[in-house]
């Protein structure tokens, strides 16, 4: 079995699987649960400063999007940090991290946006013990609307000035938790590490209604007739959540910042595919409030196994390995030909890779009276929307034409790399020597 | 030679040689992965589930089905194999639809629960064609188990000893290892070799000895007390060697044997077209042996086939899902009804059988009868324990086990179907053999 012991700017876990601050990170309750199941490390749900805590509604507060068979696919939350007081969380986190001491264990803090707050507040979580700090910049409702969370997170000189503050006044590891509300993720990033974080981790939540009641013409989750947009995570994000780390693994201003992957991790693969673009861990929320913590067992077994056919001795040799072949669209081969195959064996006639090219796309796909579905590689654009659309895994299949076959569609040779800079439609092309 | 389905009498090669492997071929076939992964699909990962409470070795099933599902079936594997070391052929002849499909939550949502025993196929056998051994052994202890019967018990409980660093020897009686799994369980369950297949894997963790045509008690072969004498510890798992008789006259004709014998020649025939069967088959009972054997009948071209048995059909020990089967393949299933005299002269040509019904002392006959034309009858009604030491505390027929299976004599523990409680299945008798496992390992470890 391989080795998933994991070391995050300092942090160390038996695993790179991290519970994502969130309702599952709230209590001594749950956290010891997490562990029992084999969780690596949690990032303690958000505290805020001391005094009366926050209130949350008492209606509903989450909100889902369904796939078929009601697989959860996307959830949506309107709760706020914790509403329970800082002291029981404080000694709670004491509590937890000594009987816990190979577990990472990072607490979340969101307070107002002045020094003294900050302060005030980090010198009580490090009198916990907890191995690192978590600063929320992304929740996108409610603390938003006090001028914290994503209030923060989408002004950078903001994210810059608190970060500073945080490593002025703790020696405690710091992580940066951005927001997906924005335009240009890296700039978030860079603020961060401007200010001197020790990591950035990604995504929080994205401004979301998953539904609207269309008796009462109300967004849900529904409080009394009312709905107000939520955070929006699970499976859904996870695409978005792997390109803002993608951006920010390979981007020459943040380059080497580690990266804490969080968005719709749900399985080994999730995690493995975060993990490639450049997270050094992963946290999860979504996979255990649908699941359970069990999950993790699935997340362990399978990483080990996929390390081990790999021959990867430590997570760290996974990490960032698909940063390099993330590039821009202008440096794609565009002498790269491809046709899709249909598989006859496979084929179940359906008759869907058929219509969508005939409706949608560039009508390259036959069919016969008796419903055999052929490729017109004259035709064929290798747009993939077949094999997407396909419910049969591997019917359809894409066959790359070698340099110097001739590609039907065009009349021309495939020829060797060549993309777009220096292609002749292009006006900005620059001439090849 | 060219017999018939109509040919009178028990012979040979009744069908065409074409039909021997197509009626032979895999019962259940093997799901291919797209078809696994739309079956994994719908498990829910429930909490605390339900399928896991009915498995009798208690499989963490939902774990397994989603290692499936995010395409890790060896990592499935893994999960079986470490609750039930003999997973594969429990994936193909548990009757799931009394334990763990039984109780899916989408059984009882839908009436159409998760393919767990199909999946668990898919993943076992995964990890077994790639032929090597996932298990190690912990280092070695010096202590010495021996182990009678290498049935599912005795396997089980050889493999886990094995795992926790004990050296075994298993002593079996027949020539070939794997107990019923290699003698009495329907061939179109575990075809191409499979159960014998299953052993050489499951021996691959070595320190298991193998001693083959060794009875225990029997003069030549040893004792309990020579077992005693030559191990740390004694588990004993030689199953059921003995069948329950008819009591009526006639029982000793030259076919009317016990449909268990039928069973294992069949498993062990080489060529099956080359089996006799006779063209009206009768069989008594209404287990799982009852059907094995009457469907197997079927398959080789008998004409007729019918089960009878004494009770209801609700009331048959076989399997609804099992019942099914017998009546798809063109069995006669005839409910209340015992034999009370069987017909020939000196060979057998019918057998007479009265209607039954329930009373107040129980199930009592009624006047009328029938008799069915039979040139061949299979016994199946029930199987019983062979010679036993006589130091060893026998209860109801079987071998008195305490919880943690213990036996009454120091140092001695029994589990699988020689031993009580549990239903006779391969996989009660795998948890039995392992949990006593466990046990020894705790007393060798004390002692």
């Amino acid at each position: 079995m391989a080795d998933l012991r994991s070391d995050f700017i300092g942090i160390k876990s038996p695993n790179p699987f991290w519970l994502a601050s969130a309702p599952p990170t709230d209590k001594a309750y749950n956290v010891t649960r997490a562990f029992e199941a084999g969780w690596g490390g949690v990032v303690w749900k958000t505290l805020g400063s001391e005094g009366p805590p926050v209130v949350n509604v008492n209606g509903p507060r989450y909100g889902v999007v369904h796939g078929a068979d009601r697989r959860l696919l996307g959830l949506n939350n309107i709760e706020l940090i914790t509403d329970r007081p800082l002291e029981v969380n404080l000694r709670e986190i004491k509590q937890v991290k000594r009987a816990w001491p190979d577990r990472a264990l990072v607490v979340s803090l969101m307070v107002p946006c002045d020094e003294e707050s900050w302060k005030a507040i980090l010198a009580h979580v490090e009198d916990t013990g907890a191995d690192g700090v978590e600063l929320n910049f992304g929740c996108p409702h409610g603390m938003s609307e006090r001028g914290m969370g994503a209030a923060v997170g989408q002004v950078p000189e903001y994210i810059e000035m608190v970060t500073r503050w945080v490593k002025q006044h703790s020696r405690m590891p710091c992580i940066v938790k951005l927001t997906p509300n924005i335009t240009d993720i890296r700039k978030p990033a860079e603020a961060a590490m401007r200010g001197g974080a020790d990591a950035v981790s990604l995504i929080n939540t994205i401004n979301s209604i998953t539904s609207v009641d269309l008796d009462l013409f109300a967004p849900e989750p529904t409080i009394d007739g009312k709905g107000a947009h939520g955070g929006y995570c699970g499976p859904a994000v996870k695409p978005i959540a792997l390109n803002m780390v993608a951006e920010i693994a390979r981007s020459e201003q943040t380059r080497g910042l580690p990266i804490s992957g969080i968005g719709g991790v749900t399985t080994w693969r999730d995690a493995a595919e975060f993990m490639a673009l450049g997270a050094g861990n992963v946290q999860v929320c979504t996979a255990a409030m649908t699941y359970g913590f069990k999950v993790v067992q699935e997340m362990i077994s399978g990483l080990s196994q996929y390390m081990d056919e790999k021959g990867f001795a430590a997570t760290s040799e996974l990490v960032g390995r698909a940063v390099p072949n993330v590039t821009d669209w202008q440096y794609l081969n565009l002498n790269y030909v491809t046709k899709a195959v249909i598989s006859q064996e496979d084929c179940i006639k359906c008759g869907r890779c058929h219509v969508v090219c005939e409706d949608t796309s560039h009508q390259a796909i036959a069919m016969s009276e008796d419903r055999v579905f052929t490729v017109k590689d004259e035709e064929c654009v290798a747009c993939n929307l077949c094999v997407d659309v396909c419910p049969v895994e591997n019917c359809i299949s894409m066959k790359t034409l070698p340099q110097g076959a001739i590609d039907p569609r065009t009349g021309e040779k495939v020829g060797s790399y060549a993309n777009w800079t220096t292609h002749p439609n292009n006006p900005m092309a620059r001439a090849a020597e | 030679m060219t017999n018939s389905q109509l040919s009178p009498g028990v012979v040979p090669g009744r069908l065409d040689a074409d039909s021997y492997g197509k009626n032979f071929a895999d019962v259940a076939p093997p799901l291919d992965r797209h078809e696994a992964s739309v079956a994994a699909d719908r498990c829910y990962f429930c909490h605390d589930a339900p399928c896991v409470t009915a498995c009798p070795t208690s499989i963490d099933i939902p774990l397994f089905i989603r290692q499936i599902a995010t395409g890790t079936p060896e990592a499935a594997a893994l999960t079986i194999f470490s609750q039930n070391i003999l997973g594969g052929m429990c994936a193909r002849v548990c009757p799931t639809e009394t334990l763990c499909e039984g109780d899916c939550v989408r059984q009882t949502a839908e009436g159409k629960p998760v393919e767990i025993g199909a999946l668990q196929r898919y993943a076992t056998d995964r990890m077994m064609a790639r032929n090597a051994h996932p298990f190690t052994r912990a280092p070695a202890t010096g202590k010495t188990v021996g182990v009678v019967g290498a049935g599912p018990a005795g396997l089980a409980c050889a493999h886990r000893l094995s795992m926790l660093g004990h050296d075994v020897v298993i002593y079996e009686a027949r020539p070939k290892p794997g107990g019923l799994n290699e003698y009495g369980i329907a061939a179109y369950k575990t075809t191409g070799g499979f159960a014998a297949a299953e052993v050489d894997w499951l021996l691959q963790i070595g320190g298991i000895e193998l001693i083959e045509n060794w009875q225990l008690g029997r003069a030549g072969d040893g004792t309990l007390d020579d077992l005693q004498a030559r191990h740390d510890a004694v588990f004993l798992g030689m199953g059921l060697s003995g069948v329950n008789a008819l009591r009526l006259a006639g029982e000793d004709m030259e076919n009317v044997t016990p449909a268990t014998d039928f069973i294992a020649e069949l498993r062990q025939a080489g060529d099956l077209s080359a089996l006799p069967v006779g063209r009206d088959v009768v069989v008594i009972g209404g287990g799982m042996t009852a059907v094995d054997a009457a469907v197997q009948a079927r398959l080789l071209g008998a004409e007729n086939v019918a089960i009878v048995y004494r009770r209801s059909r609700a009331e048959m020990p076989a399997s609804l899902h099992e019942q099914e089967h017998a009546l798809g393949v063109g069995v006669r299933i005839i409910p209340n009804a015992m034999p009370v005299a069987i017909h020939g002269n000196g060979a057998l040509r019918e057998i007479e059988f009265a209607y039954t019904k329930n009373g107040p002392k129980g199930l009592e006959k009624i006047s009328e009868t029938f008799r069915l034309k039979a040139d061949q009858c299979f016994k199946a009604i029930g199987q019983t324990l062979g010679d036993t030491p006589a130091a060893v505390k026998v209860a109801g027929g079987k071998i008195w086990v305490d919880g943690a299976g213990r036996t009454t004599v120091p140092g001695v523990w029994a589990g699988g179907d020689c031993a009580v409680g549990g239903e006779d299945l391969t996989v009660t008798a795998v948890a039995e053999g392992r949990d006593a496992a466990l046990d020894i390992h705790q007393f060798l470890l004390g002692g």
